[in-house]
């Protein structure tokens, strides 16, 4: 069926800001989504909140709106661009459930627009569970046997009559959130009445528990005509009772037999068909290990973080299938875009095996539970590719960048068996390096399949890379022990470690013995059909298939790895964009990343894609084979930055500013002697190694100090210190970590944080705007909402920070980005922080003053001058609007972690709110953030000591609002004594009704609780922070954010947004 | 033991031997199925050949005898990259090391599966020798290979005696060129009484029996060989029967009216074709395994269209006859191993029959 041309204008929705449970691959399949349209001659009208994104992109749509996800702005949208359709099934479930809610209004009716991609119908009878239920049941498909329940004495009930375990999921929400496995009452009590609450509809599947099953997902596809067909399947190594965004991943299937694998692709075609799915499809499975019993777990009538995962795993665009599909193609009709000779109405074969491993965040909670439930809590995934099990396994722990390269990283040895045993039963990240250790101590692999439920095959496998482990440890390193240490990829410095050789010996032996990485083409069809694009995986053993292209400069841009708090999507942004650029101006590109998320390892955004670790031998391999003429690593954070050394060792020119500045940048004290040249102050600091060192400094300084270690991302291991004690304990934990580098000890300064990206070509900066944070310094840039244009600080202190980013950028002879973090304490101006590279600031600031700082950055690396490419060095001219940008928590995904702001990084992701007035976008901002207020109008005030004085302002603000105000002792004591009524509650440890009867009542809009200073919280503070999280009360810790919000609804009557198109947004 | 798999091209491969050490010579071939390796190995259409995995990992869910889709093993060697070291599955009572060695099939694994693919996509199938012999000797070898000639196949791997699997339903005669199982199978669940006869069985004898259709099954081998089936299948056509076939039958049906068929470069062997029903414009993805093919432009339009089209390359993938009762089709309705779509055939078949009795 040809294309439907009454299709004319479409918008898309996206996913919104980057949360636990929806992430970078929501952007992948958004932008290819949007692009497939836009080849297709449609006009793209785009709205996600998400500025980090690529899809908001004027490159990628015709018109863009980063505004906030909600139905009215949805609906006024609408009124101001008339699409003709509305394609919801990108945009994962905030797009899914956005659309639906419009639908149901009759809104998209009313207004003559249309769901393509997938019907409301459709969209129901996946999502609500008892239709689904129904649905399956209609055609035959088995489910675990559930009931919806909406009330907890309901859910008891049925649990009663079917026996506990129960796995509990709350309808329409994301990732599983709220959702769990409930093993007695007590459980069920405590998990159903949050999941409630959290369901969009109060809604909550209560399922017989069928944990300790297999875990197998299929990728479907199915056009308008009926045509259907699987793209890939997936095996979970962990089995069903871990969220799948949580497992260990391997694809294709690796223990099912045809019939199996035969029986469960039927189902999944059945069930496509019948739901009546035009696009793409999740099916979820569990299978009894036992029989040919299985269970469908869950169907998502949309991309989903699987089909990204699919997508990169086999080389079938399904986003960009999927869009097509919408517009009324048939899957015959479209060509695989990777072999250019067979259509999408094709299954993808294999040839090699897939391994995903999830990024977990107990790095950056360290009070966290590291348990893994049906609750999603990973921020990330890496994916390796190998033509065997244990080789994928190992490239992809070692692309987590998690301190860990082989299954000896978590150290077990200590338990004994009876505690490995116990520690088997565990279920969390590092459940496989436990099972290592347990073949080490020769637990029969029976025993811990029996513990684990995981399959044998893997345990095997496993045991087969601790039996490599001894054999280099025991065994002569001889050349076929090492060709087949290098099939299993071990690294060369893990081999010289275990075989007790240094890493140049075991390199050279290598290279003697011819023993030398291969690359070998993703083609969809294992080598069936010649395919035309350069999608690369390394194996050894084997020939090779890239060869060293020439004719053009080439140039290597490192990614940044897998999603992580502190290194998101923003990285992407400036490595796409990077590429592109490199592009335009006639060289080769050439992309090394592991991340299957995002958007700079789709096939076709570099010339050359190398799926692999970013570690140095990986990349060493590969230019090896490309000879590139440059490497860029300032935008690909810290993961690229930390590759420069090793790069420079290889004989590659870094592109852009020199190691030697960047490192002059993290160096105390060659940046020292910088600003001292330059005539910059900053806040007084030493440098220390011990514990001792460090109080010595910190008196020396005086109270507070920034106790930090350096070369760090994202304030990791960054606290502030009040006293002696604090700074012992940080040391403690900064040391835990094995810690080559110095430690930083500053005078904490209070005063307003700035940013500032800059672009330097040497002689020459361009600043498109200053940013500057609400919450004051102390809480790390990344989770401050931060304004552009700055706002509180005068143009002098303005003129100040263009002059010292002038004289940072010059004295580091940066080419390229640059990004500094002042603080303006009075009218001084300090520099705090000074990265010569790529920010996480840079898309938003590109997006909100029109100015591509990217490809200039990328010109000006390939020698252009700014006054060449148009623009007026300096600062630029500032916008007529307001921009501020949010950031956004997954803390209600975290059990156990403390969600109070300080230096370390915590947030996920970030929205912006954009509009002619300061405190309009403030409201956008809040609103893209998830803040609807207010509900109920009461709020609990509990504040430290020394934020008493300012918390009366606020707290009467919000009395003015006609909240009604609830407080501990002291807090009640000053904010009476100032004339404001309180209501004075007690605290956690006094009899009820205290603050947590409050909390769990439902009836709070809004806690502002600051913690007090120093690392020792108080328990009380701790436990009532995440009660409020876990019942969605919405928690500030800062004063700064608590003036912000009261700021943004006190001007609640605007009813009617401003929505700004940013792709006209052009400062030129 | 180190073995090696030596190309009439002159490219040879070193590995590891699996199986028997026996030295065999044979075509080799490639098969993209991730799934299914028993089927694979005992699908008799495979006989006169040597078989190569391209999906690395082979033998993980071990061997479970009731998947086999014939008596033995028909390949005449086994190729794989790498051989799980367990089997992983409930039902497996058997690791596929040692049913190689049971049915004294050799083979090789450890090799570069992915480049040996490359070159039989490029150059077309083509014979090699599997051998554990170290002192192998090119000049020797090679005259061999190309004057190797896989033969008569059909007659090795069809049944000695006729044999009935009882049903209630239709009487279907089923022609065993190689028949797999599933097509049997597939017949009796829908209630058919199924006579299966040897290939070289008369049209009379069959005719006599008074089937109320006829199923002619796959088979291994140039269709072309077959010149006495050929002839019985002309008085097959003759007859009012419903005749449905499947692969080598298809092209044997094709050959007894009139058009021909030929050599494909390196045939299609998978899970994954899409194949086009040009009835109602639908696709399905089908299982397959053949090396020759209708050639659609000898095709009396008087006696016979197409049905069927493979999406990919535009190859004849099913024939309907003129004004009669007979439909045919390259792939494999059957499956086992690969996907299931389009089992209804087998219910078009029934209509055909005048549905279940």
């Amino acid at each position: 069926m040809p294309r439907d041309n009454s299709i004319k204008k479409v918008l898309v929705i996206g996913s919104g800001p980057i949360v636990i449970g929806q992430a970078a691959e929501f952007d992948y399949a958004g932008t290819q989504a949007c692009r497939s349209l836009k080849e297709e001659g449609i006009e793209v009208v785009l709205l996600n909140s998400n500025p980090a994104t690529i899809m908001t992109d004027k490159d990628i749509a015709d018109r863009v709106y980063i505004e906030p996800l909600t139905v009215e702005v949805v609906e006024q949208l609408i009124l101001k661009e008339k699409p003709d359709s509305v394609l919801p099934t990108l945009g994962g479930q905030a797009g899914l459930n956005l659309a639906m809610e419009l639908e149901e209004a009759g809104f998209l009716r009313e207004h003559h627009v249309r769901l393509i991609g997938t019907t409301s119908e459709t969209i129901k009878k996946a999502e609500d569970r008892q239709e689904f239920k129904d649905t399956m049941e209609k055609i035959g498909e088995p489910v675990a046997a559930s009931k919806v329940v909406t009330t907890v004495q309901d859910g008891v009930e049925f649990t009663n009559s079917i026996g506990y375990p129960v796995v509990l999921r709350p309808a329409y929400t994301l990732g599983g959130s709220g959702g769990g496995i409930a093993q007695n009452e007590f459980e069920l009590r405590e998990i159903l009445e949050n999941g409630l609450r959290l369901s969009r509809v109060g809604e909550v599947l209560v399922e017989r528990c069928i944990a300790g099953w297999k875990e197998i997902e299929y990728e479907v596809m199915r056009d308008s005509a009926g045509n259907c067909i699987t793209v890939c399947n997936m095996e979970n190594i962990d089995p069903v009772g871990v969220h799948t965004g949580d497992s260990i991943v391997v694809a294709p299937s690796q223990t099912l037999g045809d019939k199996e694998y035969q029986m469960l692709r039927t189902s999944a075609l059945n069930i496509i068909t019948e739901l009546g799915i035009t696009g793409g499809c999740n099916v979820q499975y569990a299978l009894n290990p036992d029989s040919f019993e299985y269970c469908v777990i869950e169907v998502n009538p949309r991309v989903s973080r699987s089909s990204a995962l699919a997508s990169k795993a086999t080389g079938y665009p399904i986003a960009k299938v999927a869009a097509k599909i919408a517009l009324g193609y048939t899957l015959d009709e479209i060509k695989n875009a990777i072999t250019g000779k067979t259509y999408a109405s094709f299954e993808p074969m294999l040839d090699y095996c897939v391994v995903k491993i999830p990024r977990l965040p107990f790095d950056k909670f360290i009070s966290a539970k590291r348990t893994l439930t049906t609750q999603m809590k990973a921020t990330g995934e890496v994916m390796s590719i190998c033509n065997n099990f244990e080789g994928a396994l190992m490239k992809a722990i070692r692309s987590l960048e998690q301190h860990v390269d082989s299954l000896m990283s978590y150290d077990f040895t200590a338990l004994s068996e009876e505690e490995l045993l116990k520690q088997l039963e565990v279920v969390d990240d590092r459940r496989i390096w436990v099972i290592a250790e347990a073949v080490r101590k020769g637990i029969p692999q029976e025993k811990i399949h029996e513990i684990t439920k995981i399959d044998l095959w893997f345990i095997d496998k496993i045991a087969i890379l601790t039996e490599m482990e001894n054999a280099l440890r025991t065994q002569p390193l001889t050349v076929e022990l090492l060709r087949e240490a290098k099939r299993m990829e071990f690294p060369d410095y893990l081999i010289a470690k275990l075989a007790g050789k240094t890493e140049e010996e075991v390199k050279q032996m290598r290279l003697d013995a011819g023993i030398v990485a291969a690359y070998k083409m993703v083609d969809t069809c294992a080598a069936e059909f010649a395919a035309e694009t350069p999608y690369y995986y390394s194996v050894y053993g084997g020939e090779n298939e890239a060869y060293e292209t020439t004719g053009k400069k080439k140039v290597l841009v490192l990614g940044s790895g897998p999603i992580r708090i502190g290194q998101g999507i923003e990285f992407d942004f400036c490595s796409v964009h990077c590429t592109w650029a490199f592009k335009k101006e006639g060289y080769e590109t050439i992309i090394i990343n592991n991340n299957p998320e995002t958007v700079s390892t789709d096939f076709d955004i570099a010339d050359k894609l190398y799926f692999e670790p970013l570690t140095p031998e990986d990349v060493e391999n590969v230019v090896n084979i490309e000879k590139p003429d440059g490497a860029v690593v300032q935008f690909g954070g810290q993961t690229a930055i930390k590759l420069t050394e090793a790069l420079i060792k290889m004989g590659v020119k870094i592109l852009g500013t020199s190691a030697e500045n960047v490192d002059a940048a993290e160096d105390r004290e060659l940046f020292d002697e910088i600003l001292e040249k330059c005539q910059i102050p900053r806040p007084k600091g030493h440098t220390v190694f011990t514990a001792e060192e460090a109080k010595k400094a910190a008196n020396d300084l005086g109270y507070p100090v920034l106790v930090r270690p350096s070369y760090v991302l994202g304030g990791q291991g960054m606290q502030i210190a009040i006293n002696d004690q604090d700074v012992e304990e940080f040391i403690g934990i900064i040391n835990r970590i094995s810690q080559e580098h110095p430690i930083l000890v500053d005078k904490y300064l209070m005063g307003k944080e700035i940013e500032v990206d800059a672009v330097c070509d040497g002689e020459e900066i361009l600043i498109p705007g200053i940013m500057e944070h609400i919450e004051r310094a102390g809480i790390h840039s990344g989770d401050s909402i931060s304004v552009y244009p700055a706002q509180t600080i005068s143009d002098t202190a303005k003129k100040t920070i263009e002059e010292y980013t002038r004289r940072l950028a010059k004295s580091l002879h940066v080419i390229g980005m640059i990004n500094i973090q002042f603080i303006v304490c009075k009218e001084e101006v300090y520099v705090i922080e000074v990265n010569p590279r790529s920010s996480r600031t840079v898309p938003y600031i590109s997006k909100v003053t029109g100015i591509p700082i990217v490809p200039l950055a990328t010109k000006v690396i390939l020698g252009y001058k700014l006054k060449d490419l148009g623009y007026q060095p300096g600062l630029q001219p500032e916008a007529d609007y307001f921009a501020i940008k949010m950031p956004v928590f997954s803390f209600e995904k975290i059990r156990g972690a403390d969600i109070s702001l300080g230096p370390e990084m915590k947030s996920t992701g970030e929205c912006l709110g954009i509009a002619s007035t300061f405190n309009e976008a403030l409201y956008k901002a809040f609103l893209g953030a998830g803040v609807r207020l207010p509900k109920h109008k009461n709020m609990i005030i509990t504040v430290k000591d020394e934020d008493k004085p300012d918390v009366v302002e606020i707290a009467r603000r919000f009395e003015a609002l006609g909240y009604k105000i609830f407080a501990t002792r002291s807090t009640a004591k000053v904010l009476k004594e100032n004339g404001i009524k309180v209501i004075r509650t007690n605290k956690l440890e006094q009899p009820s009704p205290n603050l947590m009867d409050l909390i769990l009542g439902h009836k709070i809009d809004l806690i502002i609780d600051t913690p007090s200073q120093g690392i020792e919280h108080s328990k009380d503070g701790f436990l009532i922070r995440r009660n409020a999280i876990e019942t969605g009360v919405n928690v500030l810790t800062s004063l700064d954010t608590a003036e912000a919000l009261v700021t943004s609804l006190e001007n609640t009557d605007l009813h009617n947004l401003t929505l700004i198109d940013i792709a006209t947004i052009d400062q030129r | 033991m180190k073995a090696f798999l030596i190309l009439e091209d002159g490219h040879v491969f070193s590995g590891t031997s699996i199986g028997s050490t026996r030295e065999v010579i044979s075509e080799i071939v490639f098969n993209t199925s991730m799934t299914g390796y028993l089927e694979v190995m005992t699908d008799p259409s495979y006989a006169g050949q040597a078989v190569c995995m391209t999906y690395p990992l082979i033998g993980n869910y071990g061997i479970c005898y009731e998947d086999q889709e014939s008596d033995r093993p028909w390949i005449d060697g086994y190729i794989v990259r790498e051989l799980s070291r367990i089997p992983s599955n409930f039902r497996s009572v058997d690791t596929i090391q040692h049913f190689l060695e049971k049915h004294d099939i050799p083979g090789i694994c450890g090799i570069d599966t992915r480049s040996l693919t490359k070159i039989l996509r490029e150059k077309g199938t083509m014979n090699g020798m599997i051998t554990v012999n170290e002192n192998y000797n090119l000049d020797e070898i090679i005259p061999r290979l190309k004057k190797y000639n896989t033969g008569k196949v059909v007659e090795k791997v069809t049944c000695r005696e006729k044999k009935v699997f009882p049903g209630k339903g239709p009487k279907v005669a089923l022609m065993d060129f190689g028949a797999k199982r599933n097509i049997a199978r597939s017949l009796n669940q829908r209630g058919c009484e199924v006579t299966v006869y040897p290939a070289l069985t008369s049209a009379e004898e069959i005719l006599a029996a008074k089937p109320d259709g006829i199923m002619l099954s796959n088979g291994p081998g140039d269709p072309k060989e077959c010149t006495s089936i050929i002839e019985e299948l002309k008085k097959l056509y003759q007859s009012d029967v419903p005749i449905f076939a499947i692969c080598l039958g298809h092209q044997l049906m094709a050959l007894a009216t009139g058009a021909d068929t030929h050599k494909m470069k390196y045939g299609h062997r998978g899970g994954n074709h899409p194949v086009k029903d040009l009835r109602t414009g639908r696709v399905y993805i089908s299982s397959q395994n053949h090396g020759y093919v209708v050639d659609t432009s000898t095709l009396d339009e008087k006696i016979a269209r197409p049905a069927f089209v493979n999406v990919n390359d535009q190859t004849n993938e099913g024939l309907e006859y003129i004004g009669k009762n007979i439909f045919t089709v390259q792939f494999h309705p059957e499956a086992c191993p690969g996907p299931q779509d389009s089992s209804y055939l087998f219910d078009r078949f029934m209509e055909m029959m005048g549905g279940t009795k």
